[in-house]
């Protein structure tokens, strides 16, 4: 089933953490499996961050080994930061085996990020200047907790639960997906893509690559594609909802942008509102109501809609 | 008359002269019977005695229990303040009952009532009033997709805008939609009225079997098997009826509204007339 959700707000930051906690807390019962953020913070043309992890959550209850192979693992990241000429400024250790790194760089970037996930176990969960991609298994208070989301300040953010169904539960598999090798985007999804393999392997021969067997990852990955070809947003989504064949409703964020598709059956939920300063979205609003306590106006998008916001 | 045949049930009827054949199944009902009317589990309300609780507090289950003491308790008039969007919300009211929902409904709100006279001042989720048999549902705002889904009687309107497949799978009743509404609407419809006073989505009808569906704006296209046909005085007159029940009209009037019913090309369900399937539905 899994509960999307997503909030922009236009021209000002917010408590972003605590409030896309508090909505995918309440679509808890659509996915108790994992939960990811993506959050935007406030980016820096000169700053990357970039969330990484060396290892599964389920691995490290396992055993001794694999604590050892994580710090192997964590060491050679560096050593390839280093060695690619990147300069890590801050880091953060968030769990046993997941990290937050700020770092300066100007080179290759998708190079960069390839030669880090050479590095058997790493994983790099988002690359860019202001997104900040969170995912674990869990629901929404427990992740936030874990990670330390509460006092996230941005301008824009997109989350998910998720209720496994056709890959396992783990991180890998986990939404948000980070748009690879497009800095600063990531995708959340509620459905199901029936042509996913024949578009994986189009794609693939296109040079993407892919890290899951998760439908969900396709759509970012066809949208980094798309925005590689022609770079407009809104035209790639449009394209998505003729070209992915299934049942859908996904939302994207990229560095100042929120958007949303809805496949031509509108077969999956999506609940929106909109004020002067603010959009909210969500699977369900129960989700929009836990930041609007009071009566609001909500509606529906229609099938093949397509919408956009900028912060 | 149960130990008759089926062929000479129906022709004893006078209804037709057809074999029924199929999932057709015949249900005999007598108006003189007074279990047809009542659930004998049903509360016996006063619909001048009135109370209202906040439920924000509350879950979805609370809610539910605390609107069935209350009826149990003769209350006929009851306002829920604060309902929050919160999910199945008034469900499986089989009885008279003036409701008030000052807010919004989450999913599956009043589902499968029989009776009750329910008005919503905000917005409702999917699948509101789906397999409602009597009673009326008014929402002042907007409502999701399946709005009224397999309803077989009374009143369903939404003032607003609605969502894909509206009265999907409808048996009977009425549903009345202010604005536009999605694709699929009146998919598998088999009874009933659909009034669109707005624009109507892609695959309008698609599949119906019977029923009616009149829409005040503009349809997107008509779905397998569904027909444009004539609007006579005696649609005007309905629609006019019905709308002014619900203090609603069509921009255009009801006489250039747009009729659809069931071409009947791909119809195969039985050869039933429509006063006649009231039976077997």
């Amino acid at each position: 089933m899994c509960g999307i959700a997503g909030l922009i707000y236009k021209g000002k930051s917010s408590g972003i953490g605590q409030e896309l906690t508090s909505m995918l807390q309440a679509l808890k019962h659509r996915g108790p499996d994992s939960t990811g953020f993506a959050l935007y913070g406030h980016p820096k043309a000169d700053q990357y961050i970039m969330r990484f992890k060396v290892a599964e959550q389920e691995e490290v209850k396992k055993g001794f080994e694999i604590r050892k192979q994580m710090k192997e693992r964590k060491a050679a990241v560096d050593a390839r930061m280093a060695e690619m000429g990147a300069k890590v400024e801050a880091q953060e250790q968030a769990t046993d085996y997941a990290y937050r790194y700020v770092f300066s760089f100007d080179g290759d970037l998708r190079r960069l990020a390839d030669y880090i996930e050479d590095i058997e176990g790493a994983e790099i969960l988002s690359l860019g200047h202001g997104l900040e991609l969170i995912k674990d298994l869990g629901d929404a208070n427990r992740v936030s907790a874990q990670y330390g989301l509460d006092d996230f300040e941005g301008t824009h953010a997109i989350g998910h639960t998720r209720m496994a169904t056709e890959s396992d539960v783990d991180i890998r598999s986990a939404h948000p997906y980070w748009a690879y090798p497009f800095n600063d985007v990531s995708v959340v999804h509620n459905g199901q893509l029936t042509n996913y393999w024949n578009k994986r392997r189009a794609l693939e021969r296109r040079g993407h690559r892919f890290i899951s067997n998760c439908d969900s990852e396709l759509i970012a990955v066809y949208l980094a594609d798309s925005m590689d070809r022609d770079g407009d947003l809104e035209e790639s989504m449009h394209r998505s909802i003729s070209e992915l064949d299934g049942v859908f409703t996904y939302v994207v964020a990229t560095q100042d942008r929120v958007g949303m598709a809805k496949d031509v059956m509108a077969a999956k939920p999506m609940v929106l509102y909109e004020s002067d300063d603010l959009i909210a979205l969500a699977s369900e609003e129960v989700a929009i109501r836990t930041i609007f306590p009071h009566e609001i106006d909500t509606y529906d998008p229609y099938e093949g809609e397509v919408r956009v916001w900028q912060s | 008359m149960a130990e008759l045949k089926q062929e000479q049930q129906s022709h004893r009827m006078g209804m037709h002269t057809e074999q029924l054949a199929g999932r057709t199944q015949q249900i005999f009902f007598s108006p003189e019977e007074a279990e047809n009317f009542t659930y004998s589990y049903a509360y016996a309300v006063d619909t001048n005695k009135h109370t209202e609780f906040d439920v924000a507090a509350l879950d979805s289950k609370a809610i539910n229990i605390k609107i069935r003491e209350l009826m149990s308790q003769g209350y006929g008039s009851i306002a829920v303040q604060n309902p929050g969007a919160k999910h199945s919300l008034g469900v499986g009211i089989l009885n008279r009952l003036q409701l008030h929902f000052e807010g919004s409904l989450g999913y599956f709100g009043v589902g499968l009532i029989d009776g009750p006279n329910v008005i919503i001042s905000g917005r409702v989720g999917w699948s509101c009033a789906e397999n409602m048999m009597a009673g009326t549902v008014v929402i002042e705002k907007n409502a999701g997709s399946t709005f009224g889904a397999a309803i077989r009687g009374g009143d369903l309107v939404c003032k607003g805008d609605v969502g894909s497949r509206t009265g999907i799978d409808m048996k009977g009743g009425t549903i009345i939609v202010g604005g536009r509404t999605g694709a699929f609407s009146g998919f598998m419809m088999q009874r009933g009225r659909m009034i669109i006073l707005g624009d109507a989505g892609k695959s309008l009808g698609d599949s119906m079997y019977d029923g009616t569906i009149y829409v005040g704006g503009k349809i997107a296209d008509l779905g397998v098997d569904a027909v444009e046909g004539e609007i006579t005085d005696l649609d005007i007159q309905w629609l006019d009826r019905k709308l002014s029940l619900y203090g609603l009209q069509t921009p255009n009037g009801t006489k250039n509204m747009t009729k659809i019913v069931a071409g009947k090309k791909l119809w195969n369900y039985d050869n039933l007339e429509p006063t006649e399937k009231k039976l077997v539905l």
